[in-house]
């Protein structure tokens, strides 16, 4: 074994590399506070690892990168885990660049001859945060699509470069598959290159000029290894530790959502995402910006922060002055005391704004929604996920109803999203149309001249109401039996899927209930056609009422002869005058009568 | 300060050091901490990575690939796609092409379905008419049009892989595609 271990020595001489390593003279000893350096370096290390891995399973297009980021989080094994510690380590990474560069300053670490390892440290800060921002957009989900958005909107602000700086990182005019691309080029290549060069350099210069010795030495002099080793090795498992612990979050204190990183929604240009915040690291930027208004935003943008990083560039300099020394440690508290008020300031600012708050929980439902999509028997599309979401009723259709139907409908009391309306409704409540209770309560004479039916259309006062409040109310037992089996037939007429048992179990019910609606008795075909064409009437067609055609129907045009005719209300025709596309008024539909995805129905 | 020294200057520098027992205690604590500390990153990545081991070939279903009416009696040989549906890590697709197959009709009703991968290394072989059989334009394998191989000195380890097929209402041709591993004397599926 020796004789192997010499053979190798003498064609590679490890051995005095490995001396070279280990033997470093730590004057005073090892020391807890000589680790962050260390730490760093371990961070970088996951980072290198974990981020090969990732990129085994990614694929940067805009058609496959949230796509590829889904299935490693949800599907590959164990993908949650390495995602997890690779997006955590980016966070803790920055805390620790940020305590190192703090102990620099204080043990005025940065002085002679020091001074081309602090800026290359400086440079080192940089491009990690280069490699935080350009890691933020890869999952093309909304969070990093909107967040990134304003990163390189801000970079086209810069004078005579701008526009042209802008256009060359997201690799055109617009983002789209280069721009990931190159995200994915500069995160994964040429940053990390530039950070190996400038760490190898860094450590390179930092054991040419030795460990700076915090004053007084507690002990004698002592080697790297094994004390020093031993210190830092248990200073990075405490790092890994915290990591996990932030990956393990949501299990360890169960508070649901999924473990590790988060992944939002698919980038979505059509979508608004006003919960978009930058990574909690850039908060502080973010927060600053809001101070400048139109026009200025350079100053906050560009300028003060330049102008900033100058300042703690000639740290080395100002710091050979006794009293610049002071100057650099107390700037460094101030900046330090600044990012943590700007942050807390942005934190609180969302805390307390309700509509944050709405835009989180909507995030939040469409992410998992999309998950629940993504699993469905017919999976992803090659289109990509975000299609997912753009033909789903249950996501589309209350935002399409509160923007247009909301005005006058309501849907279970609110506009469809949750949010309750100050005005009172203008026509009817459509939460549950055409099924056997909402029938029922437009039959009720106690009910169908409430706002929850035409209460409040004009047709309050017309010949369905007068007929329900006048006939109905005096029908004889008989007659109210006869009218539950209308409406059992009626309802069953839309097919709804929720009442599809129902229907079955009640097929004589609804034969009977048919044949009783075109009766005399009953009187709805004075006004109504039911499966038989009649040019008389002067109400909505019966003939499978509530269906998803029929739906589509009266939503595109509700003054079609088919159903009020001359006597709409103030109902528009969505689709034949071409207010909504026939795409949306499906989803509208189809949200309506309760239709879409879900697993196990 | 250590001082300024070159790599090649170097030595094992003079310094105390404490008793070599308290050190190797100490040297075999940092060695597992470091080992423990980088393992967790390294095999999350692992898992990851050798995920693909875990996943299992789903049986695909027979599909129709063609009507009776388009091979010719005499038992030549014609190339169609399969079209199924077709799982591609995240995307699922329903249809699209997966693969292609050599039918050839056998009598009235009896079709024989040939997989068009090359059983030698899976590259695409042709049906060539002047020498009535299959030829692998990769190493020059070669296959008669039964699906066996014609010359001895072709490197396919067995013949064509012939699939199942079904004759379903009369004059539909249903094959259930599969491919098989390359370079086995047996026939594996993949």
């Amino acid at each position: 074994m020796k004789a192997l271990f010499d053979w190798l020595d003498r064609r590679t001489g490890y051995r005095r590399i490995i001396e070279y390593s280990l033997y470093e003279n730590i004057p005073g000893g090892a020391r807890w506070r000589y680790v962050w350096g260390s730490t760093l370096v371990f961070c970088l290390a996951i980072q290198f690892i974990t981020g090969l891995f990732l990129w085994m399973c990614y694929s940067p297009s805009s058609q496959t990168a949230w796509e590829s980021v889904y299935y490693i989080q949800n599907e590959m094994a164990g993908g949650w885990l390495l995602r997890g510690i690779h997006h955590f380590t980016a966070s803790v990474m920055n805390v620790l660049l940020v305590l190192h560069l703090m102990q620099v300053v204080i043990d005025g670490a940065y002085k002679a001859p020091r001074e081309i390892n602090f800026w290359f440290g400086l440079g080192l800060l940089l491009l990690v945060l280069g490699l935080s921002l350009t890691g933020y957009l890869l999952p093309w989900d909304q969070k990093g699509y909107w967040a990134t958005k304003v990163a390189t909107n801000i970079m086209g602000i810069v004078p005579m470069v701008g526009p042209a700086l802008q256009r060359l990182i997201i690799g055109g005019p617009d983002y789209g598959h280069h721009t990931l691309t190159r995200f994915f080029a500069l995160h994964a290549g040429v940053l990390p290159a530039c950070v190996v060069m400038l760490v190898v350099w860094h450590i390179f210069l930092f054991r040419r000029h030795g460990i700076t010795a915090k004053d007084p030495k507690r002990k004698a002099d002592e080697y790297f290894w094994p004390d020093q080793v031993l210190n830092d090795a248990v200073a990075c498992l405490a790092v890994l530790a915290a990591v996990l612990f932030l990956v393990l979050r949501p299990w360890l204190f169960h508070t649901g959502g999924g473990l590790g990183a988060d992944l939002a929604a698919p980038a979505d240009p059509s979508e608004t995402y006003s919960a978009a915040r930058p990574e909690w690291y850039f908060l502080f930027l973010f927060e600053f910006l809001k101070f400048f208004p139109g026009g200025t935003e350079i100053w906050g943008a560009i300028v003060i922060p330049a102008f900033v990083m100058l300042i703690i560039f000639l740290m080395p300099i100002v710091g050979r002055w006794n009293l610049g020394h002071r100057f650099n440690v107390g700037l460094s508290f101030s900046l330090l005391a600044g990012v943590a008020f700007l942050t807390f300031l942005a934190l609180t600012q969302d805390r307390r704004d309700p509509a944050f708050k709405i835009a989180v929980e909507e995030a939040r439902r469409d992410a998992e929604r999309v998950k629940v999509l993504a699993q469905s028997p017919t999976g992803i599309p090659r289109e990509g996920a975000v299609t997912l979401l753009r033909n789903d009723p249950l996501t589309q259709g209350p935002k399409l109803f509160a923007k247009n139907c909301a005005s006058c409908h309501r849907y279970g009391d609110n506009d469809g999203t949750g949010n309750e309306l100050k005005d009172a409704p203008a026509a009817s409540d459509l939460k549950g149309f055409a099924s056997r209770e909402w029938l029922a309560g437009l039959l009720d004479p106690a009910r169908v001249d409430s706002p929850h039916y035409f209460g409040g259309t004009k047709f309050k006062e017309g010949k369905m109401v007068k007929f329900v409040k006048k006939d109905v109310a005096g029908f004889s037992d008989e007659q109210k039996a006869q009218l539950q089996k209308v409406v059992t037939a009626l309802s069953a007429e839309a097919a709804l899927g929720s009442q599809h048992e129902l229907d079955q179990r009640d097929a004589a019910l609804v034969a009977e209930g048919k044949t009783l609606i075109t009766t005399e008795g009953m009187r709805c075909t004075e006004c109504h056609q039911f499966h038989k064409p009649d040019e008389d009437t002067t109400a909505p067609d019966l003939t499978a009422f509530g269906s998803r055609d029929w739906l589509i129907a009266f939503i595109s045009n509700p003054a079609h002869a088919r159903f009020y005719g001359k006597r709409n209300d103030r109902m528009p025709a969505f689709g034949a005058d071409k207010v909504l596309d026939g795409h949306a008024i499906e989803l509208i539909a189809d949200w309506l009568r309760g239709e879409w995805y879900e697993p196990g129905r | 300060m250590a001082g300024a020294h070159s790599f090649a200057e170097m030595e094992k520098p003079d310094v105390p050091r404490s008793s070599a027992r308290r050190n190797f205690f100490k040297e075999v604590c940092a060695v597992a901490v470091g080992i423990v500390a980088g393992l967790v990153p390294a095999v999350s990545g692992l898992l990851v990575f050798l995920d693909p081991l875990r996943r299992k070939t789903r049986e695909n279903d027979a599909v129709l690939v063609a009507s009776l009416n388009s091979l010719s009696e005499d038992g030549v040989p014609r190339k169609f796609s399969v079209i199924a549906s077709h799982t591609d890590a995240w995307n699922r697709m329903p249809r699209v092409p997966v693969g292609a197959v050599y039918l050839r009709r056998l009598g009235d009703k009896q079709v024989q379905a040939f997989n068009v991968m090359c059983p030698h290394a899976g590259c695409f072989v042709d049906y060539e008419a002047s020498r009535k059989g299959y030829h692998c334009p990769c190493h020059n394998s070669s296959f008669s049009t039964d699906g066996k191989i014609a010359d001895p000195k072709s490197p396919s380890p067995r013949g064509l892989d012939e699939l199942q097929v079904e004759i379903r209402n009369g004059n539909e041709i249903w094959v259930k595609f599969q491919n098989f591993r390359a370079g086995e004397r047996e026939k594996i599926p993949v």
